[in-house]
């Protein structure tokens, strides 16, 4: 019997959007990558920025980036972490819980400056930290909660209701349950979502700019309290606000490489992460 | 009370939210002696099971009324523990739930909860739970693999070591032979005969030649009631009840 038109017209239409959508990334990618490469070199990795930022490297927002995002995953992941297995095993389902939950998504959809904003009031003035990394780790650990506390929870529910119930029919206390026997196999589930909160994260301009971000700085941060050079806010500068924009347009090629290939490598570890969770669920 | 009477269940209601689940039941379980509970799906014999051990504590919206005493002891009493409970009324699910552990951490999995046995007390401790599940000399020389490459029987008998290992006083079993071919639920059967030496055992079972091999004592439940119980032999020869013929003569179930 022959596959009826429709069937097949169908199948075209969404292979065709399959292959539209690879191709855009896969020219976006590409563009990045063969105008980014050239700059790349061992010096550009490793020197500040020189001469106006015109040359030089962009080691210093490398490792604002760097420092920035540890900030951000020692706030964010135990504090969602906590919150996940709280909405998950503890609270009482009802109105409450669910419009903690609701409340929860919803944050997880608004814009990435209305964070900074946020994280100038909070942070910045109210609890006097000032622009510094610190306030932007917090700013950006806010910003990533929402995703955290999701992914756990939904690390949370793969684990099966059984291996509770076991640990409790055996004599086990609720938080000895969930520490022995649900939280060791729902933490490679957790990671991996905290890891692709933290990607977008590490790639976030806005929340950043009022809070700790410097356009430049001669010298490295010495302290929490210090301002910092990021990737995404440099690459915004050298795209946008430099004095002499084509000049800098290779570096700004490089320092999007550069952070294209930080992404990927936590997406990365991610993957794997997932890959090992996989093996062992297995038994 | 006769101390031959371990569990002591009188006017016990149980709700689900506004649902009645159990209406009025009273029942006495005997010291090592078995007691199946049977009758048909959703008549209430697992939800009576696992208000035994508190185990319907876990549910939203559940509601216990009435009186289950153990040795005498309200175990619904604001003061008892239910964590303490479940040490002393262990459980067996329908579907054996061995945990993504090694068949040795499986076993020992009770016994590291208060942590009060030396390596080597831990290590007899598992093997004898093991040999009293019938289970270790198919196991001995596979304590560290994992619990998951067992047989679905193995992992069942594991499943009752694992119970077992906490020296429990009752055993709760829910339908524990029914995902399992006829040779392991023979196994289990043989198990379960010689366990009511040492233990007291409440089975639900949907297998009515199953309850009638088994037990000393058979429940018939019946939506949320229990409707007749009595010696095994009395009930599958002489119900009193003709709902209860009808079922175990399988007019109705």
């Amino acid at each position: 019997m022959r596959k009826s038109w429709s069937e097949r017209i169908g199948f075209f239409l969404l292979t065709l959007a399959g292959i539209l959508v690879l191709f855009i990334l896969g020219v976006i990618l590409l563009d990045i990558f063969s105008k980014g490469i050239k700059t790349i070199s061992w010096e550009f990795l490793t020197q500040p920025p020189r001469e106006g930022m015109t040359k030089g490297g962009i080691f210093p927002a490398i490792l604002g980036t760097f420092v920035v995002s540890l900030i951000t995953v020692i706030f964010a992941v135990p504090l969602g972490m906590f919150a996940a297995i709280y909405l998950h095993e503890y609270a009482r389902p009802g109105k409450m819980t669910r419009l903690i939950r609701l409340s929860i998504r919803n944050l997880s959809g608004v814009p990435s400056i209305v964070y900074g904003l946020f994280g100038v009031v909070l942070f910045v003035q109210m609890f006097k930290f000032g622009t510094s990394l610190l306030s932007a780790g917090l700013t950006l650990g806010l910003l990533t909660l929402p995703w955290t506390i999701t992914a756990c929870e939904e690390a949370l529910k793969t684990v099966p209701q059984s291996y509770r119930e076991g640990a409790f029919a055996l004599g086990a206390t609720k938080w000895y349950a969930i520490r022995t026997n649900v939280l060791p196999y729902a933490v490679p589930g957790m990671l991996t979502g905290v890891i692709l909160g933290l990607s977008r994260a590490a790639g976030e301009t806005a929340p950043i700019l009022f809070t700790g971000a410097a356009f430049f700085i001669p010298h490295l941060p010495k302290s929490l309290f210090d301002q910092f050079m990021a990737l995404p806010y440099h690459l915004y500068i050298l795209a946008t606000q430099h004095q002499a924009i084509e000049k800098v347009r290779p570096i700004a090629y490089g320092t999007a490489l550069v952070l294209l290939g930080l992404i990927f490598l936590l997406n990365l570890s991610a993957v794997w992460i997932r890959y090992r969770y996989r093996q062992r669920m297995r038994g | 009370m006769d101390k031959n009477i371990k569990m002591f269940v009188r006017n016990l209601n149980f709700y689900y939210g506004n649902v009645l689940a159990l209406k009025n039941v009273n029942l006495d379980i005997l010291t090592n002696h078995v007691t199946a509970l049977i009758g048909p799906s959703g008549c209430g014999k697992t939800t009576f099971l696992r208000c035994l051990n508190r185990m319907n504590d876990l549910v939203e919206g559940a509601r216990v009324e009435g009186q289950i005493l153990l040795d005498g002891e309200d175990i619904y009493s604001p003061e008892m523990d239910s964590v303490q409970i479940r040490r002393r009324i262990g459980m067996v699910f329908q579907k054996s739930n061995p945990f993504p552990k090694t068949v040795f951490e499986n076993v020992a999995y009770g016994l590291r909860i208060d942590n009060p046995y030396s390596k080597a007390e831990l290590t007899a401790r598992v093997e004898k739970s093991l040999k009293d599940a019938a289970l270790w000399e198919e196991v001995k020389d596979r304590m560290n693999d994992r619990a998951f490459e067992l047989s679905g029987g193995q992992q069942q008998r594991l499943c009752i070591a694992r119970a077992l290992a906490v020296e429990p006083e009752v055993i709760l079993m829910d339908e524990p032979a029914s995902a399992l071919d006829p040779i392991a639920t023979l196994k289990i059967e043989e198990l379960i005969q010689e366990l009511k030496k040492k233990y007291t055992i409440v089975i639900v079972t949907h297998n009515m030649q199953q309850a009638a091999r088994v037990s000393d004592y058979t429940a018939f439940f019946y939506l949320g009631e229990l409707i007749e119980v009595n010696r095994t032999e009395k009930i599958f020869t002489r119900p009193s009840l003709k709902r209860t013929e009808d079922y175990i003569t399988g007019r109705f179930g």
